[in-house]
């Protein structure tokens, strides 16, 4: 589905800020497939999502997505193909705009000027209802009254409302309070299970990395150096990923956020 | 003052301030919807103005509108593919286009800064003969702006809850949204940007024809005086749908004038106006502003007392 060829990329180059973000990093996504990404600090795995959807080109390799090469393709027109959520919630949705708004736009269907119909708000309340989470009856709220979790689950609901070929969810929980993380979480799941999703998810959360999908990667320097899939992953502990991370990097995984939330 | 003075202030009033008010309903989608501030607004303003008023002159009132929206698209196409396109900053992409329209405007007057529609026919002085025999006799200016504000408004209903309409609003509150939706930013902001001058220019020629001349400095100043009615207006009915928000745009253009008006009465010479807007821009943007930090500023004076 999803196929990255030894792509590269740094930023600054020739100054003193050169930082070297990705580095012949190639991963191979099975259609269906649903990786959790765990690193260090700084190890590219934000960059590499941003390669992935365009925000700059990458200085070589190649994109593949579904078959078709999108490395050059502006990042709008492959909006098409991938979904992505944030970490920030207010990133994902118009703040000044409704509810019922915000998923005409992400809807995208019909022509420029095309109206919302009445079956369009009917569906949109029918999805709504779906994320339990009493947005239906709130459809012409504008948006920027929502919670942050309220406007993630509405983001994850934007991103998915034409299956994806390729979703991306970038610590999209790591905002959101404990309890609202978990249903984010929960959410994300369903989804994703049902429409069959091809998913990328960066996660802080190693308990998650293990519970979800059904492989594992780390990354480290702006590569990936461990792929954990099928039985491998299944009898995995948290021990066993650090040991596993300690043998293949041959050095401590060095992230503030995981460490923090494994001491808890 | 009579009662006879205060009507016939009031509707210099009224009509002064629904001519303007075009150009503030085209501030509240570049400005408000978009949030891009186009600086461009006064050339456009009277690129409008002379645009219909060579038109008009040639004997074509109707058409005069037309082209004069038409070249405030242009305008706004301009500008919009500078700051979109060729990495120019929007205030400055503004600015830029403004000083440019200076000699395209001087050019479309052939050549003079001043041209003269007494004997012309204008959309005005057509409608003043339609209602020549009728008891609207005499209200033929302010029943044209009406028409013309009206059909702004109702565009502006319309449009802006199509799909282009709300992908614009995105743009200006949220661009990273509308990148992940398909849209292409650069797409919106131009089109809002070509839609907002063409109110602009429309608003420039039916003030021209309205008062029957055009002078190079038609639109000097028009930005801010704008701003002050737009802010007004927000003030007023700031809260709503977008009904609601134009028509307290049209109201804060109104009242901006009559205010306006009223002083000129009071021996303020006519020369104050820019100065009144600026100080009313200034202060609607920053007194927000200032009472936020007015707790703060409070905290250090009981400090500086003696005070915790």
């Amino acid at each position: 589905m999803l196929k990255l060829s030894h792509i590269s990329k740094t930023f600054n180059p020739g100054t003193v800020n050169e930082k070297v973000a990705i580095q012949d990093l190639s991963l191979h996504l099975e259609k269906g497939d649903f990786a959790t990404i765990i690193g260090s600090n700084g190890a590219g795995k934000s960059t590499m999502f941003n390669a992935i959807c365009g925000d700059f080109l990458t200085d070589s390799g190649s994109i593949v997505l579904d078959g078709q090469d999108i490395t050059f393709m502006p990042q709008h027109v492959r909006a098409k193909n991938i979904g992505r959520l944030y970490q920030d919630p207010m990133r994902g949705t118009a703040p000044g705009m409704t509810i019922e708004e915000n998923l005409a736009l992400a809807a995208g269907k019909g022509g420029w000027l095309s109206r919302i119909s009445k079956s369009d708000k009917e569906r949109f309340r029918e999805q709504l209802a779906l994320l339990d989470i009493g947005l239906e009856n709130r459809m012409n709220h504008p948006v920027g009254l929502l919670s942050g979790g309220q406007r993630q689950a509405l983001t994850l609901l934007m991103a998915t409302m034409n299956p994806p070929k390729l979703l991306l969810l970038d610590e999209h929980t790591a905002a959101l309070d404990p309890g609202t993380a978990e249903k984010v979480l929960n959410l994300t799941k369903r989804i994703v299970e049902e429409h069959h999703l091809t998913c990328l998810m960066i996660t802080h959360n190693m308990q998650s990395a293990l519970e979800l999908g059904n492989r594992i990667l780390m990354m480290d320097s702006g590569n990936i150096v461990l792929d954990i899939k099928g039985e491998e992953k299944k009898g995995l502990t948290v021990e066993g990923l650090l040991d596993k991370f300690k043998v293949g990097v041959g050095k401590k995984l060095d992230n503030d956020r995981i460490l923090l939330s494994n001491e808890k | 003052m009579t009662l006879a003075t205060a009507l016939s202030l009031g509707e210099t009033a009224l009509k002064l301030g629904l001519i303007c008010s075009l150009t503030v309903l085209a501030l509240f989608l570049s400005y408000s919807m978009l949030n891009v501030c186009d600086l461009s607004t006064d050339g456009c303003f009277t690129l409008g103005a002379a645009v219909g008023a060579a038109v008009a002159v040639s004997g074509h009132p109707f058409l005069s509108i037309i082209a004069a929206m038409l070249a405030g698209i242009c305008s706004g196409f301009v500008t919009g593919f500078f700051q979109t396109k060729m990495g120019v900053d929007s205030l400055l992409a503004g600015i830029i286009v403004n000083t440019g329209l200076y000699s395209i405007n001087i050019a479309v007057m052939g050549g003079s800064s001043l041209i003269n529609m007494n004997r012309t026919d204008t959309v005005f002085s057509m409608m003043k003969d339609v209602l020549a025999d009728t008891p609207l006799k005499g209200r033929a200016d302010i029943l044209v702006a009406l028409i013309a504000v009206a059909a702004v408004i109702a565009f502006l209903v319309v449009f802006l809850k199509t799909r282009l309409g709300l992908a614009i609003r995105a743009t200006g509150n949220n661009a990273d949204m509308v990148k992940s939706s398909s849209i292409n930013p650069v797409f919106t902001t131009i089109v809002g940007l070509c839609i907002a001058n063409s109110f602009t220019a429309l608003s420039g020629c039916l003030l021209s024809q309205s008062q029957k001349s055009v002078d190079i400095n038609i639109g000097q100043g028009m930005v801010t005086i704008a701003l002050a009615s737009l802010l007004i207006g927000g003030t007023i009915l700031g809260k709503g749908g977008i009904f609601v928000r134009a028509v307290g745009m049209v109201l804060g253009s109104f009242i901006f004038r009559l205010v306006y008006t009223v002083a000129l009465r009071f021996n303020m010479p006519a020369f104050m106006l820019k100065l009144v807007s600026s100080v009313i821009v200034i202060l609607a943007i920053s007194g927000p502003y200032l009472k936020r930090q007015w707790p703060q500023l409070k905290r250090r004076m009981t400090h500086k007392k003696g005070g915790f």
